[in-house]
């Protein structure tokens, strides 16, 4: 099955349920996990992308276009993530942390340039490669960072509540650009947060961690 | 993954380069004591009963005010400006090696230093040095200070790093809301969080100040010298017949140090039920701000003071040319006695240098490999790792490093470059791993899954993005490492047999014939070496990243 499919994805703490998942989440489409902080958000999100600790027990499957992700190291699962904070390198260029993201496929320091420059094009950056990612504005780094995700070509998309550091009339802009470009690249998505407002605009199904809706209004 | 595989047998390779030369030693120092009526003779000493008093007093004096003026400098001023001020000051201190310390306070106080010669003729009316014995004094009153010298920068270092595991800022601002001042706040509600952290520590400045050879040949009495001392003389001495009570010497002088340690640990346990009987009684004691914060102030100031007339007046010295009692300053500069050093000064450099370097990079390595296993396989060091960490800091060098050269001898490596570095590797790699761990724990884990969701290897994420974005902090631990090896002078003296000459066991060898020129020289570059590393340290990683504002200190 095409997408990103939560079968059945359970974790539990001392024996505690804390994260009850079944969904399926179509390419283009957005599934949210909204519920206030501690309700077991980031341990939904731990599971997704592989990073649980030896403290947690998981059951279930996740599966990726058919693919079973559930016991792969992050490297291997193909989900890109979008932090809270943008998460640049903060040694590297723009440029550069662009070009960690492509994938060692794409040969020739030229072509990877231009696989560089082109994103950055299409985020409105064109002709950022070579600036310290410090000096730009924080809608600048988001945008970046999800350039960045974008270039190792996932086949699923997380988003950490990407959003709540821009300020209010940035927010708008940034998200509708990534919501945009998820639905065109027809990338299957995960968004955790505790604003309804995001929810509401991300147009998906909105679940808490243990699988109940949840409506947006709230 | 052969290469996962020695990476998960990096800490206990590491473990076994530090603790095993000990242990080995240990057992072949020990040995003979017990041969050859070793300790009958040594009993029969009769500067025995006064070499160990001078060990134990120089010991626990020195350690006692060291640790006074850093717990009450941290206690008393800690977030004011006048506290930034010594911090900086006192910092590079910890980089100045043990015996340039000495060699500069001896240049001080001797009836021919600068103090004498600054106060005369006219307050003092010497028109020639006095006949006193200031320097090498009986008591060992020269060596305690020089000792404190040292251990004030180190203990105080380790006080702040341990610092922001203990919530301070929020116990002292509640500790101050019930009205306590700030000391006795400091005392009562935050040294019980710091000092378990920094107890190894304090254990290891005391033994080491029981047993410190180098500064107790420069500045400690001579007849009898500090036990350890008499033990290098009888250990080194061509006599053979000598070396079974050198032995039992040694086990001696370890028995001391564990006496002290436990000494130590009894104070432990009393002053922390005084400090609880003292919290119950509710009084607020604020007058302690008063008198406590100039006392330790000054106390501090006095070390950055001492410390920087000292080289001062090494590097004086060095380019002194003629220079008279009582004049304040040498009539002229020059370079005469570089010229004349030169040709002894440029090989013990080179190999100070090459040790320092070999160490240090080795030292790094391993620490690196440690640290990347502990985090690639979620290893967690116990608490008996930590303390394996600090055995060679804690047990007394002449108590295992006789041992580990009688067995260098036997297998032929003694007096071999390589051999002294490894035996420098043991002191390096504890300091090494304790400047490196903490901003390698401290390294925002998000990077690295920010690497992994973006496909990157284990092996990517560590040379990619920890190695580059922790440069500073690794180069600093290696110019840290390196700095350790420039001042080692037992290790060098014992294992390289006599034949592996550096710049400081030149120093200390020169310190009893008094050519201060000469011996100028050799503290001079002593200390530059160590600066030098420090300041590459600093300045690689501004240049390669002088356009990344992010990767600033403090950014």
């Amino acid at each position: 099955m095409s997408g990103l499919v939560l079968d059945r994805l359970e974790v539990r703490a001392k024996g505690k349920l804390i994260v009850a998942l079944d969904a399926v989440v179509k390419p283009g489409e957005v599934l949210t996990i909204m519920g206030p902080s501690g309700s077991g958000k980031s341990t939904a999100l731990a599971a997704i992308i592989g990073t649980l600790g030896p403290d947690f027990d998981l059951s279930g499957r996740l599966t990726l276009n058919g693919r079973d992700l559930t016991g792969l190291p992050t490297r291997a699962r193909g989900v890109g993530l979008l932090f809270q904070d943008d998460v640049l390198f903060p040694h590297l260029s723009v440029g550069g942390n662009l070009a960690f993201a492509l994938p060692a496929a794409l040969r020739g320091r030229k072509a990877r340039r231009a696989a560089v420059g082109a994103a950055l094009a299409k985020a409105g950056l064109a002709g950022f490669a070579d600036r310290d990612p410090a000096t730009l504005s924080g809608g600048e780094r988001a945008r970046v960072a999800l350039m960045r995700t974008l270039l190792a070509e996932p086949g699923a998309l997380l988003l950490d509540e990407p959003f709540s550091r821009l300020d209010a009339d940035m927010r708008g802009r940034i998200r509708t650009f990534v919501l945009d470009l998820i639905r065109a690249e027809r990338i299957p998505a995960v968004l955790v947060t505790h604003q309804p407002e995001d929810a509401r605009a991300a147009g998906g199904r909105i679940l808490d961690p243990l699988g109940r809706p949840v409506s947006p209004a709230a | 993954m052969t290469a996962d595989g020695a990476l998960r047998f990096a800490p206990r390779l590491t473990l076994l380069l530090m603790a095993g030369p000990v242990i080995a030693g240990l057992a072949g120092t020990l040995r003979p004591a017990f041969e050859a009526d070793g300790m009958a003779r040594l009993l029969d000493w009769p500067g025995l009963p006064r070499a160990a008093a001078l060990s134990l007093g120089t010991g626990i004096a020195s350690t006692v005010l060291s640790l006074a003026i850093a717990l009450g400098l941290v206690a008393a001023l800690q977030g004011g400006r006048l506290f930034t001020l010594i911090l900086r000051l006192l910092s590079p201190l910890l980089a100045v090696p043990h015996a340039a310390a000495a060699l500069g306070l001896a240049f001080l106080l001797a009836p021919s230093g600068w103090i004498a010669r600054a106060l005369s003729p006219w307050a003092t009316g010497w028109t020639q040095p006095p006949d006193l014995l200031i320097l090498n004094d009986p008591a060992g009153l020269a060596l305690t200070a020089g000792l404190v010298l040292k251990e004030v920068p180190f203990l105080l270092l380790i006080l702040i790093a341990a610092l922001p595991q203990a919530d301070a800022p929020r116990r002292l601002m509640l500790m101050a809301s019930l009205g306590y001042g700030r000391v006795a706040g400091w005392m009562l509600a935050v040294l019980p969080a710091v000092w378990p952290q920094m107890r190894p520590a304090v254990y290891a400045v005391l033994a080491y100040s029981m047993t410190a050879v180098d500064m107790a040949i420069v500045l400690g009495p001579a007849l009898p010298p500090t036990l350890s001392a008499q033990l290098v003389l009888w250990m080194t001495s061509p006599d053979l017949s000598i070396h079974p009570v050198a032995a039992a010497g040694a086990l001696v002088q370890l028995g001391l140090v564990l006496a002290a340690l436990a000494l130590l640990r009894c104070a432990e346990t009393g002053l922390a039920r005084l400090g609880c009987r003292l919290a119950l009684t509710g009084r607020r004691r604020v007058w302690a701000d008063r008198w406590l914060g100039p006392l330790a102030a000054g106390g501090g100031l006095l070390v950055v003071l001492v410390m920087a007339g000292g080289m001062a007046g090494l590097a004086l010295w060095s380019f002194a040319g003629p220079w008279v009692f009582p004049d304040a300053l040498p009539e002229r500069l020059g370079l005469d006695a570089w010229a004349r050093a030169a040709p002894g000064l440029g090989p013990a450099a080179l190999e100070t240098l090459l040790l320092a370097a070999l160490s240090a990079a080795l030292a790094t390595g391993l620490v690196l490999a440690c640290l990347e296993a502990e985090t690639r396989f979620g290893l967690k060091p116990g608490g008996g790792a930590l303390w394996l960490l600090w055995l060679p800091l804690i047990m007394p060098q002449v108590a295992f490093l006789p041992g580990l050269a009688e067995l260098g001898l036997r297998s032929g490596v003694e007096g071999s470059t390589w051999a002294v570095a490894a035996a420098h590797l043991v002191f390096v790699l504890p300091y090494v791993f304790l400047s490196l761990a903490a901003p390698w724990r401290a390294w925002d884990p998000r990077f690295a899954v920010a690497g992994a969701a973006l496909g990157a290897t284990p092996g990517r994420i560590f040379w990619r993005l920890r190695l580059p974005m922790l440069l500073r902090a690794i180069l600093t631990a290696a110019a840290v490492g390196f700095a350790v090896s420039v001042g080692q002078y037992l290790p060098t003296l014992l294992i390289g047999g006599g034949r592996v000459t550096t710049l400081t066991t030149e120093a200390v060898a020169l310190s009893s014939g008094g050519n201060r020129r000469i011996i100028g020289t050799y503290a001079m570059l002593q200390l530059a070496l160590p600066l030098f590393a420090f300041a590459l340290a600093l300045a690689l990683p501004a240049a390669l990243f002088r356009n990344r504002a992010g990767m600033r200190p403090g950014a």
